[in-house]
């Protein structure tokens, strides 16, 4: 495949996206009478991206941004998010969760490495609104649009977020984002890693890179490209099957849980009213 | 020469009562400026993504509300987006046009997107004129909402009607981030220069900021003139109210440089369409 035919697809503005995107973070917080955020900070581009946004929308000190380590977690991975918060100003909280994790699986000694790593995205999430209710203040997403698709995210867990600024930015674009409000540069060329368990890289557990199929996503979703397309561009067809069937597969983590529809106004069918209703 | 105010707006989405508040303080600010003309954007009365409270924020064009605010403008003309409910209970998406405590033109919004993220058909009927209206200060105005301007043929009635100022009020979304700018922005970019030129009629394009559900309206408020030069713009993004003065002699100058309007054969057109419309309709 010639990635340089298909580079341009994934262009953005990275000043005009951080115009809107510092704009977003303000108005759908202050709206609902808030005025600070809470986001879990891992040591990645993606939540290092955020917490500046944030930062720059709400202002260093009304941003708590919370480390949550399991006992696995890279040292590395701790340095880098400390680095990212110090040169920010904002506020920050350690809560590491290897004791309940461990009192629980206690109980589980069975349980395969992709059970703890979901139970740790959990525990954080569950970490992240209890501090935002302490904080008074929302939490803010950090899944980029490249997970949301493929589904390589935990449901109810990494997830979880009052609202997310990043969501509709691929991973690709999201770098070039974090280029633009200066995050530093050890974290722009880190291998991207969920920190699951010791070693574990995002691409070497998909099996692609995101600027492979970044590349794919943007013309199959945004540009809607047919598979026979996407062969004519280049695109090996196992891959286009695999990234697809990926993508139908986890349309169920991108949703609210289905209701069984018995009356005649069901929420989110026939009982339709935007979030921001009277807001 | 008249003077306009183009209000960029925010607004509560779906509480006509604090809109109405900022309306009037909009419109307090603006007489201070001493404008002959006031423009809100669509449906700044209620929000856009109103979906079922469509029928809860809904008003008759003659409601209190509205009149209060009609009043609020004194000797300025208004122009206001709000959601009209009309005599046999169907909603429209309205613009509405009132000078020296009247309504001059009532407009309720022929095109309504149904299509990606709109979904304006399941809430709104769709309005059946497409006509232009005197004003006392600013000769003939047509006014339309947003995705009527999007079609060729609502600017080709209007060029037929003659209108000398064409206001489009407008909710439109940002999308697309590869460019300069917003890739909504460039289309409006593109149609609000063209069809001032096409016309040769100025154009008042008003549109709103603010979020909704995580889309942002962009804003980018301007004035065109009828050789399709920016008079003045808003910035993108930010609430402002953006002062222009439009030269009524440069409506003049264009159409005599220019008289594309002198030369549009009507007739032909319409034997053209119906030709077309025979052919589609009447097999």
């Amino acid at each position: 495949m010639n990635s340089d035919a298909n580079a341009d697809v994934l262009a953005i503005n990275p000043h005009l996206v951080e115009q809107i995107l510092t704009r977003f973070i303000r108005a759908e917080i202050h709206r609902t009478g808030f005025r600070r955020g809470v986001l879990g900070l891992s040591g990645g581009v993606d939540s290092s991206t955020v917490a500046v946004l944030a930062a720059r929308a709400l202002g260093p000190k009304n941003v708590l941004a919370v480390t949550m380590p399991y006992k696995t977690s890279s040292e590395a991975t701790v340095h880098d998010s400390r680095r990212v918060v110090e040169a920010l100003g904002v506020q920050t909280l350690d809560v590491p969760i290897s004791e309940q994790i461990d009192a629980y699986f206690a109980r589980f000694p069975e349980a395969p490495k992709l059970r703890l790593a979901n139970k740790c995205a959990r525990e954080r999430m569950t970490v992240l609104y209890d501090q935002s209710a302490a904080f008074e203040g929302l939490v803010i997403g950090t899944s980029n649009k490249s997970e949301l698709l493929l589904g390589y995210s935990t449901q109810f867990g990494d997830l979880a977020s009052a609202i997310n600024p990043v969501g509709d930015l691929y991973k690709t674009q999201l770098r070039v984002l974090a280029e633009h409000l200066g995050v530093p540069r050890p974290i722009l060329d880190k291998t991207p890693t969920g920190d699951l368990w010791v070693g574990q890289t995002d691409e070497g557990e998909l099996g692609f890179s995101y600027d492979e199929v970044d590349q794919l996503l943007v013309l199959a979703v945004d540009r809607r490209m047919g598979r026979d397309a996407l062969l004519r561009r280049g695109f090996k067809a196992d891959f286009v099957d695999r990234v697809m069937e990926m993508v139908r597969r986890n349309q169920y983590k991108r949703q609210p849980p289905v209701i069984a529809k018995l009356s005649h106004r069901t929420m989110d069918r026939d009982f339709r009213y935007a979030r921001d209703w009277g807001t | 020469m008249f003077r306009a105010a183009l209000v960029q707006t925010a607004c509560y989405l779906g509480d006509i009562e604090r809109n109405c508040q900022l309306h009037l303080e909009h419109i307090e600010a603006a007489r201070a400026e001493g404008v002959d003309l006031i423009v809100f954007p669509e449906l700044a009365l209620t929000g856009y993504f109103i979906r079922d409270m469509v029928p809860d924020v809904a008003l008759p064009a003659d409601a209190p509300a509205i009149r209060r605010l009609i009043e609020a403008a004194g000797n300025a003309d208004l122009v206001l987006g709000f959601v009209e409910e009309s005599a046999g209970h169907r909603f429209y998406n309205a613009a509405l046009y009132a000078s020296g405590g009247e309504i001059l033109h009532v407009h309720r919004k022929v095109y309504l997107p149904t299509y990606g993220l709109f979904g304006e058909g399941r809430y709104f009927a769709r309005g059946e004129r497409v006509r232009a209206f005197d004003t006392a200060r600013f000769g003939r105005v047509g006014l339309v909402v947003c995705e009527d301007f999007w079609h060729l043929s609502v600017a080709t009635i209007m060029q037929a009607e003659g209108v000398d100022v064409l206001i489009c009020i407008a909710n439109s979304p940002a999308r697309g981030m590869a460019g300069e700018t917003i890739g909504t922005a460039e289309t409006y970019d593109l149609f609000t220069r063209t069809f001032a030129r096409l016309l040769g009629a100025a154009v008042i394009f008003v549109n709103r900021v603010g979020f909704e559900d995580g889309l942002c309206f962009w804003g980018g408020s301007r004035v065109v003139d009828p050789a399709g030069s920016i008079v003045a713009e808003a910035a993108l993004l930010d609430e402002a109210l953006l002062v222009a003065t439009i030269d009524t002699d440069e409506i003049r100058r264009q159409r005599i440089a220019t008289p594309l309007s002198r030369d549009e054969r009507l007739l032909l057109t319409t034997e053209e369409l119906n030709r077309i419309r025979r052919a589609r309709y009447e097999q």
